[in-house]
């Protein structure tokens, strides 16, 4: 197994290219260059591909893929549920996979993948590494069981969910990972409280976490440094793991083409989409946010929370938006003043005393999960 | 080796001998004795290499037989009732891939009201979905079956589904021969697979067919299941060659050349209606019986063939059709298509209730003197029947059906003697 390059923000010296936060390859030594910026990048989602212009899931796949590549050498495999990346990448005779690849349905990927990885184990391949990918849809809601199931097993599967917020291949109705008043064919923007209720939602990153498994992170197409990194990381390990991508849909969201990479960097600096990485179930790492923005900044941007802003504006509807991103700044520590060893618990917004002073012993920065096995 | 044994474990020290590579395992009766011998065969060591995973749920069972066999393992799992009903999706996938699962269905009613108890109804929900379906007679045949199963599957690229009823041969002990390792190994080759995931050739499975080509995809399925109906027999007189004793096949005749009046009858229930055959005979009646061993595909011309004297077939099967009637006796009828023959529809056994040897000699009774309807249901009770019609033409909040009619027998306990 390849040695996991630094991070580039380990690095002493942070470059940025202005407007997007990414550091430059060019100014990065050849080895902590991205996977695909290399002519040798495998192409794992080859161009041709029949995604829409500007899909976050189209490059998020192949960033994830090439770099789950590199990382195993070429020797890996890929399932896949039924989905936008399946449909789009697979209309026979062509395919856009360079990888040996699996569809079978919408919710068994993760069995379907912890199948594939049994046989080659038991073939005595274990050099082959298994790769399970799926939307939100196919992983919060309907592959949620076959998810958890392989989460408790803790078969060797590296699992990413690319997270369009919606079931946007069927024509963007709510998934159980849609967010609070966002507009979709299934949660129209009519009545009292237009859009998807407000709620908890199903955060399946902390779900996953809850499951105690080896390597959980969370990542979006805004840095794809950071998402080839984490993928690096994860193949390097053994056993359950999951990374969660949030990749903006053009359509689903109502957003121009241009600003996908755009609305991914407004998700996350605004505290709606924290960026972390966890391993057995404890928080290791969280991506502080450098440029806060309001909520504001980033929904303009989508028509599917058009109905906030429009003639008849809901500034109280925003203000709830504004404080749950607030709230994932606490809990999480995304703010770059937070003291990181005093975060506070994830599923509690006043921290109870004992945890925080647990949390203060610890060496490591990380979120106290309540619930079993988590905080006092 | 012959011994008194339970059939559950006949069938997992068969289906051990046929080295399976990744077996899966979910909870569920009738069947979970197969899976838990299985399960310690692997632990102790003695089958390997073998990978047995402990599943969330039937369709994660079948989920993971199907990645498994796209990786080029020979997979193999056991269900039964409810839990086919969970794993149907996935059942049409395995065969729409041409992946060669192998599965023991303990076939068992299907729910509401739930019941744990043997019928064909499980088996028959899933008629259509592209799977070869078996059915063993008696605990031998279920054992034998599977390790045809594994070469039929594994030669055509088909799944291969195995039944055997509930209870009846699951939990019953009898003596079995179980197949030796030996004979196995010289009878059933390494999975040698059509289609494999494997990054030295890459190779994408499980792709989108849209109406230029989906009915010839299905044709193929189509196709594929005309073929076993030639290897079948032939598998089955090759399983005679190394064994020394019949299994299989896709149907069978018992004292019915010269019989009139024809039982045609799937499963356990053969063994009942060929004593009450043989009582019969005794007294000259002239009456046989045709097992249907190979359901799927439909052995039509077999089946045609060896009813084509009769005068009258009575089909009597443990599946019901709400609305149609007999499903194995539609698929009868169709094969004596013009033949002239009257075809009956008999519905016995539902959720595990006896066929008795005196209901099966009243029922013969009945058809050889022009008495029995086409469609009939065994051992109905008319009476209890009524009662809840009764009731529920008299108010509109009769309340919940089944245990209406629960409350009507009585306490079952109370009539025990």
């Amino acid at each position: 197994m390849m040695q996991t390059p630094q991070r580039p923000h380990d690095e002493p010296v942070k470059f940025y290219q202005t407007g997007s936060f990414a550091a430059g390859n060019r100014l990065l030594p050849a080895e902590l260059r991205t996977v695909q910026s290399d002519a040798q990048r495998n192409n794992s989602l080859n161009s041709g591909h029949r995604a829409c212009q500007g899909c976050g899931e189209a490059l998020g796949a192949r960033y994830a893929l090439d770099a789950a590549m590199r990382a195993t050498e070429g020797r890996m495999v890929a399932v896949n549920a039924t989905g936008c990346l399946e449909v789009f990448s697979t209309p026979y005779p062509e395919s856009s996979w360079r990888v040996p690849w699996l569809h079978s349905l919408f919710g068994n990927a993760p069995a379907v993948a912890t199948g594939v990885a049994a046989a080659l184990k038991v073939k005595g391949r274990s050099d082959v590494r298994v790769v399970a990918q799926a939307g939100d849809g196919g992983t919060v809601d309907i592959g949620f069981g076959c998810l958890s199931g392989m989460f408790e097993r803790n078969d060797d599967v590296l699992f990413v969910c690319y997270d369009n917020e919606g079931y946007m291949n069927t024509g963007v109705q709510r998934s159980g990972a849609t967010p609070a008043a966002a507009r979709t064919a299934t949660t129209e923007a009519v009545g009292d409280e237009p859009g998807n209720r407000f709620g908890q939602g199903k955060n399946l990153p902390l779900l996953a976490v809850a499951h105690e498994i080896p390597y959980v992170a969370t990542a979006t197409v805004a840095d794809l440094h950071d998402l080839e990194r984490k993928v690096q990381r994860a193949m390097a390990v053994h056993g359950a793991r999951y990374i969660h991508v949030l990749v903006p849909c053009p359509l689903g969201w109502g957003a121009a083409s241009r600003d996908t990479i755009r609305i991914a960097r407004l998700a996350q600096e605004s505290g709606l989409f924290p960026v972390f990485e966890a391993e057995h179930g404890r928080i290791t790492a969280v991506s502080k946010i450098r440029h806060r923005v309001s909520v504001d900044e980033y929904l303009r941007l989508q028509s599917r929370f058009g109905h906030l802003f429009g003639a008849s504006p809901r500034p109280d509807i925003v203000q709830r938006i504004q404080a749950d991103a607030d709230r994932n700044i606490r809990r999480f520590g995304l703010d770059d003043a937070d003291d990181p060893a005093l975060v506070e618990p994830v599923s509690d917004d006043a921290a109870s005393e004992d945890a925080v002073s647990e949390d203060a012993v610890s060496e490591e920065p990380h979120v106290v999960l309540a619930g079993p096995g988590g905080g006092s | 080796m012959l011994r008194q044994i339970e059939g559950s474990r006949a069938v997992a020290e068969t289906v051990g001998a046929c080295r399976p590579e990744v077996v899966c395992a979910y909870p569920i009766s009738p069947q979970t004795h197969i899976i838990e011998a299985i399960g310690a065969m692997v632990k102790a060591g003695d089958l390997t290499p073998c990978e047995f995973i402990n599943v969330e749920s039937e369709f994660a069972a079948m989920s993971v037989c199907i990645g498994a066999s796209a990786a080029g393992a020979r997979a193999y799992t056991a269900t039964a009732s409810q839990g086919l009903l969970f794993m149907v999706e996935a059942v049409y996938n395995a065969s729409g891939l041409g992946l060669p699962i192998v599965m023991t269905v303990a076939n068992r009613a299907i729910g509401a009201p739930i019941n744990i108890w043997n019928d064909h109804s499980d088996a028959m929900a899933v008629r259509d979905a592209g799977w070869i379906q078996l059915f063993a007679e008696t605990n031998q045949e279920a054992a034998d079956l599977h390790v045809q199963a594994f070469r039929l599957a594994e030669e055509l690229s088909v799944p291969v589904m195995v039944n055997m009823d509930g209870f009846v041969l699951t939990h019953a002990f009898e003596a079995v021969d179980t197949p030796s390792q030996e004979q196995v190994d010289a009878f059933l080759p390494a999975y040698e697979p059509r289609q494999v995931l494997d990054p030295d050739e890459p190779v994408s499975i499980g792709a989108m067919v849209g109406p230029e080509a989906f009915e010839e995809v299905r044709y193929l399925a189509h196709f594929k299941q005309l073929q076993a109906l030639d290897r079948i027999p032939e598998i089955a007189s090759e399983f005679s060659d190394t064994f020394g004793r019949r299994s299989g096949g896709l149907v069978s005749s018992y004292r019915s050349e010269d019989a009139h009046t024809v039982v045609v009858a799937m499963g356990s229930m053969l063994g009942t209606i060929k004593d009450a055959v043989d009582e019969l005979r005794g007294r000259g009646e002239r009456v046989g019986v045709v097992g249907v061993g190979t359901f799927r595909p439909f052995p039509q011309a077999a089946v045609r063939g060896a009813l084509a004297h009769a005068h009258r077939v009575v089909v009597v099967e443990k599946a019901l059709a709400p609305g149609a009637g007999g499903i194995l006796a539609m698929d009868v009828e169709a094969a004596l298509a013009g033949l002239g023959i009257r075809t009956h529809a008999v519905v016995a056994g539902l959720g595990g209730r006896s066929i008795t040897q005196a209901s099966f000699r009243s029922l013969i009774g009945r058809a050889d003197s022009n008495m029995l309807d086409a469609l009939t249901f065994l051992d109905l009770d008319t009476g209890l029947v009524e009662r809840e019609l009764a009731r529920m033409a008299a108010r509109r909040r009769s309340g919940p059906s089944a245990e209406n009619l629960l409350r009507d027998v009585g306490s079952v306990s109370a009539r025990v003697m």
